[in-house]
């Protein structure tokens, strides 16, 4: 069942590939200006879950070597060492991560001042009737040059 | 200094340059919102992009003959320890960014005050210098990982300064967000790449990864690496189809944001897209081939024309000038794609012509909204007769924009189509030349609408302050100068192409 | 004096000309007298050149380099050297017509329109002394932006639109074409210099040559080869001066010198013949001189007429080039000297009817040549010269395309020739048939002799006389430019 190995060995890959997608997926179809940066957070989350996953080095060892009396490596297989470089990058994004959030959603209050309202569709038709209220006002003197 | 000697420690102010360059704006940021007064801030601000833009220089000079810099942070040796990598194109690019930065700041002071609320101006100047040193760090670092964080921090302090231009008109609120939208998911998606490169290499250092990436040749995980970190980079540097967050941002941020982004952000970008292209994966590597062949061939083809296109049917004229920005970019991906060393050297040498040119466009066009409240064209009439100087800035900014001989925009579309006949692709070359009719429309319409209509009846507007227009005019002049003079541009461009085409230089020990 | 020094100067000059005119832009009499001066000293700076270097070619003048390769450079050889004589010295006289014209018809904006006169002028300088196609090529452009306000001048929408199609079809064809063209030539030859024999053979494949050769021809919008040649009837909008100079001689001759620089310099006549990569050239030519023509005989406005008849007449000195003999080319060179005081004439004869009388017309041209007999006797000369008839200068170049037609055995492009001479007839002397033959109709018109201002008619009398002069100076020119052609 080299197929079935394949899918468990990949596990982890595989959860990343759904949440990543299902975080997108959010951004993308969500009209709403809070959930789409829900999505955003889980689409994020995926991308850190993949770092962890593959910080994890089976048979592999911590740069300090274990040295027993007589001078010799001593590197027990049966412990699972964490690779510590993944988790400080991931310590990184996590913190451009909630950084990123916190601004979106500052802005979301701003947006929601003015606009009234969080929804993309109202937001664009609001828009939509300022930028034709530009093109009554501006568009036809420009027929002339167009 | 020198990369050779492994146990190289830093010594002189002169071997720290490459950390100066990003710490000083660095530190300088929070230096302004803890003094807090606005007069100050300016200062500081001014101060630390003009000693950057002065750090580059230096490191130009020094590398210019095609060596490079090599800086260990903290003294731990690469690849375990962060390096900071200068060669040719990094200081060029630095050059380039620190230059720009130092010559919008007066312009910004008078600009900022019209257009930004009084109690954000310390905000406003922290930000813009978080934002350069963003743009620089991303340019300098040797460490892939590094070049995420900086471009997350230009980034978050980009959104922010676009959603400054809501004083004016609220949408600049909407474009931020969008923006940030766009933005993390570009910014995640190269993280996603880089994972994938770390997952086959376990190194991250740009110079450590392209020697494995050499030794253990292409696999499918690399394919998707460089898939992923295409895409991201692509995003933030408005390559063509990933370009829809960059008109609404240009258009509503405030003129002096409008200005700084539009000449360096996307440029550090590409930046970062050419290191990778050329640094970490070889040309030789034939995923990238048939990615430049089949991907970047087409979509800066289309982007040459379909930007320029709709730039042409555009009511306002910074939305115009972004659109126009958009059809830029597609030359300097198109120079990518060619693949030799003269295309190289077009996109590197229209990186820099385009942000003079950009920038010296855009400050004009803040200085008559400054008059005009709009930047809409049925504002604008006749507005060149009534601000000589500043109109006469514009048409030597438009003519480059253009391409007309004797700016220095001709010297980019030159080497550009130069490349293209060197490939033999002369279908290609006649394009590029086609395209560039389109700015000819565009750029006239704007010299039409400030010269030959006839400005309002109550018109008062009149050159702006001098600080505003002497950085227009030595942009202008400088799209002039480089249009003769290309031993700087063109020069440095070709020893950056050089290097990028040579393939990395390794760990050099 | 110095070669170099009085070659400098001669583009020198003309940009302190435009400095005067800005500088003192509210005192007439001073800035027009300083443009002037500028002429004089232009013309007699070009003529210290011809007296120091003769027909020879001097060694490259190398101003700067842009790129490696690509030099702004100067050198003087025969053809630019004619070029830039016909140029400063016609300047002179159109100097005087503008300032009657613009004074006596009250136009606006003086200062500006003299200044841009001057950069044009430089921009000649600068095309005709180039030595190598990109100076030419930077020059060219620099001449293309500033007649853009100059055709605007009037700034009345027709003004506008006829400013707009001007441009955008030469810079049109320029950038697309032409500098495509420029850039490939320098790929695959890695040099641009104008070297005589060509610089291309052997380095491009025939089959491609023609294509090069297109990009050049219909590139090179200036030379108003049909279809692009849109441009011309389109610039008549300016105020008459600067169609007089700039579209009759400077522009449009810059078009076609550059055409015969990339022909013989750049090509080569020999390269051109053995390969024959210039026959359709030829027969592209040949059609837009009959086209031009037919098209001129339904034009009423006296202006369009003269313009389509510029197209016809440029299409010879392509024609000239594209028949790849050395008659052809020397007949294209001299028809460059013959064709611009024949055609200088014209239009300023046709400024002097409107600065007069105000009208545009043809059909209201009745009975003028009684009243103003000086400027339709003018008329009538430039008109012969320009169909070719001796004694008047316009019949060598026609000789000579003729005797180089049949050294490259087109028979019939000499019937196409006669066919041009006999429409040019049709289409110019009836314009001085009626102004002296037919009884006016205006009531309003004086009775008696009633000239234009002096300033106005005295230029056409001259270069009408001058067109007389060069038919016996002939001989002179050609032995003048025989160094372009002989090995």
């Amino acid at each position: 069942m080299i197929y079935l190995d394949f899918i468990i060995g990949h596990l982890n890959y595989w959860l990343f590939i759904v949440l990543m997608m299902t975080g997108l997926y959010i951004v993308v179809a969500r009209g709403n200006l809070v959930k789409k940066i829900v999505g955003l957070n889980i689409f994020q989350t995926a991308v850190f879950m993949l770092y962890i996953s593959i910080g994890k080095v089976t048979g592999g060892t911590a740069p300090i070597y274990p040295v027993d009396n007589q001078g010799h490596m001593q590197v027990d297989p049966s412990i699972i060492y964490s690779n510590p470089l993944p988790h400080v990058l991931i310590l990184t994004a996590i913190v451009v991560g909630i950084a990123t959030t916190s601004l979106a959603l500052a802005l979301i209050i701003r947006i929601r001042e003015v606009y009234d309202t969080i929804e993309e569709e109202d937001i664009l038709e609001i828009e939509r009737k300022l930028s034709a209220a530009d093109n009554k006002t501006h568009g036809p003197a420009m027929g002339g040059r167009a | 200094m020198s990369a050779a000697d492994p146990h190289y420690v830093a010594k002189t102010f002169m071997d720290h340059l490459p950390i100066l360059q990003v710490v000083i704006p660095l530190i300088s940021a929070p230096l302004i919102i803890f003094i807090g007064n606005r007069k100050l801030a300016w200062i500081i601000a001014m101060i630390a992009s003009a000693a950057a833009f002065v750090i580059a220089c230096l490191m130009l000079a020094q590398v210019k003959d095609g060596s490079f810099i090599s800086y260990h942070i903290g003294g731990w040796a690469p690849p375990l320890g962060i390096e900071y990598r200068i060669d040719a194109l990094s200081a060029f690019v630095l050059m380039l960014i620190s230059g720009i930065a130092t010559i919008v700041l007066p312009y910004a002071y008078t600009s900022v005050k019209s257009e930004i609320p009084k109690r954000l101006h310390t905000l406003f100047y922290a930000l813009f210098l978080l934002c350069l040193t963003g743009l620089l760090g991303m340019v300098a670092t040797g460490d892939a990982f590094n070049v995420f964080v900086f471009l997350e921090i230009s980034s978050l302090s980009t959104y922010v300064l676009v959603a400054m231009g809501a004083g004016k008109d609220t949408r600049a609120l909407t474009a931020a967000y969008d923006y940030l939208i766009m933005g993390t998911i570009g910014a995640t998606f190269f993280v996603i790449g880089l994972g994938l490169l770390y997952m086959t290499t376990g190194t991250l250092n740009i110079a450590d990864l392209a020697d494995r990436i050499a030794n253990q040749g292409a696999n499918r995980t690399v394919q998707a690496a460089f898939t992923f970190i295409v895409v991201g980079m692509g995003l933030k540097a408005a390559m063509y189809p990933l370009h829809h967050w960059l008109p609404n941002a240009y258009t509503y941020a405030p003129s002096a944001v409008t200005t700084f982004l539009g000449a360096t952000a996307t440029k550090a970008a590409i930046y970062v897209l050419l290191r990778f292209m050329f640094s970490v994966f070889s040309p030789g590597f034939h995923f990238e081939d048939w990615t430049l062949y089949l991907i970047f061939i087409p979509f800066s083809l289309l982007a040459m024309f379909a930007a320029s296109f709709v730039a042409v049917f555009q009511t306002n004229l910074k939305r115009m000038l972004a659109f126009s920005s958009i059809a830029q970019i597609g030359y300097m991906l198109l120079g990518i794609a060619m693949l030799n060393a003269t295309g190289l050297s077009a996109s590197i040498v229209h990186l820099v012509n385009h942000g003079m040119t950009k920038a010296a466009l855009f400050m004009g066009v803040g200085a008559m909204v400054l008059y005009s409240g709009s930047a809409f064209f049925d504002n604008l009439n006749g507005l060149g007769r009534k601000m000589p100087f500043t109109g006469a800035a514009m048409v030597a900014a438009g003519l480059s924009l253009i391409g007309v001989p004797g700016t220095a925009g001709f010297i980019s579309k030159w080497v550009l189509v130069q490349a293209a006949f060197e490939n033999g692709w002369w279908i290609i070359a006649i394009a590029i030349m086609l395209s560039s009719l389109l700015a000819v429309i565009y750029v006239w319409r704007m010299f039409e609408v400030l010269y030959l209509t006839a400005p309002a009846e109550d018109c008062t507007a009149t050159d702006p302050p001098l600080p505003m227009l002497i950085p227009m005019l030595i942009l202008a002049f400088a799209c002039i100068w480089f249009g003769f003079d290309t031993e700087l541009t063109l020069g440095s461009a070709r020893v950056a192409a050089e290097g990028l085409l040579a393939g990395s230089a390794g760990m050099a020990h | 004096m110095d070669t170099s020094t009085a070659l400098y100067l001669t583009m020198l000059i003309p940009t302190v000309a435009m400095a005067g005119n800005m500088v003192f832009a509210d005192r007439e009499n001073l800035r027009d007298g300083i443009t002037f001066l500028c002429a004089v000293l232009t013309f007699a700076y070009v003529l210290v050149i011809l007296c120091n270097v003769g027909n020879g070619t001097t060694a490259e003048l190398r101003l700067f380099e842009v790129v490696s390769g690509l030099s702004i450079a100067f050198h003087v050889e025969p053809l630019g050297l004619m070029f830039a004589l016909i140029g400063s010295g016609l300047w002179i006289i159109t100097h005087i017509y503008g300032v009657g014209y613009m004074r006596g018809n009250n136009e606006q904006h003086h200062a500006r329109f003299f200044a841009c006169f001057s950069i044009a002028i430089a921009a000649v300088m600068g095309i005709a002394f180039a030595s190598n196609m990109f100076t030419l090529f930077v020059f060219y452009e620099i001449l293309t932006l500033s007649t853009y306000p100059l055709v605007a001048h009037k700034g009345t929408p027709e003004a506008v639109k006829g400013a707009r199609t001007y441009l955008g079809i030469l810079i049109g064809t320029s950038i697309a074409l032409l500098l495509t063209g420029v850039i490939w030539t320098f790929t695959i030859a890695g040099t641009l210099d104008f070297t005589k024999g060509g610089i291309l053979e052997g380095k491009i494949t025939p089959t491609l040559l023609p294509v090069l050769l297109g990009l050049y021809a219909f590139g090179i919008g200036k030379a108003a080869l049909m279809p692009f040649h849109r441009w011309l009837p389109a610039a008549m909008v300016a105020p008459t001066p600067v169609s007089a100079l700039l579209h009759a001689v400077a522009v449009v001759k810059a078009g076609v010198f550059t055409m015969l620089k990339v022909g013989i310099y750049i090509f080569g006549i020999d390269f051109l013949a053995s390969t024959g990569a210039s026959e359709w050239l030829m027969w592209l030519a040949a059609y837009s001189i009959i086209a031009a023509s037919v098209v001129a005989m339904t034009k009423d406005n006296l202006k369009a007429r003269l313009a389509y008849s510029t197209v016809s007449q440029l299409s010879y000195i392509t024609l000239g080039m594209a028949l790849a003999t050395s008659m052809g080319a020397l007949g294209g060179g001299m028809h460059i000297a013959m064709h611009a005081m024949g055609k200088i004439t014209l239009f300023m004869c046709a400024g002097s009817i409107y600065v007069a009388y105000h009208k545009t017309e043809i059909s209201q041209m009745q009975g003028l040549g009684r009243i103003m007999p000086i400027t339709f006797g003018a008329f009538l000369i430039g008109a012969l010269s320009i169909i070719g008839l001796p004694p008047l200068g316009g019949s060598w170049p026609k000789f000579l395309l003729m005797l180089g037609a049949a050294d490259a055995g087109h028979l019939i492009i000499i019937g196409v020739l006669m066919v041009s001479s006999l429409l040019n007839i049709a289409y110019l002397l009836p314009v001085v048939g009626r102004g002296f033959f037919r009884p006016a109709t205006d009531s309003k018109l004086p009775k008696t002799f009633a000239e234009a201002p002096l300033l106005v008619w005295l230029p056409p009398a001259i270069t009408a006389v001058g067109c007389i002069v060069l038919f016996f100076y002939a001989g002179s020119i050609q032995n003048f430019l025989l160094p372009i052609v002989s090995n």
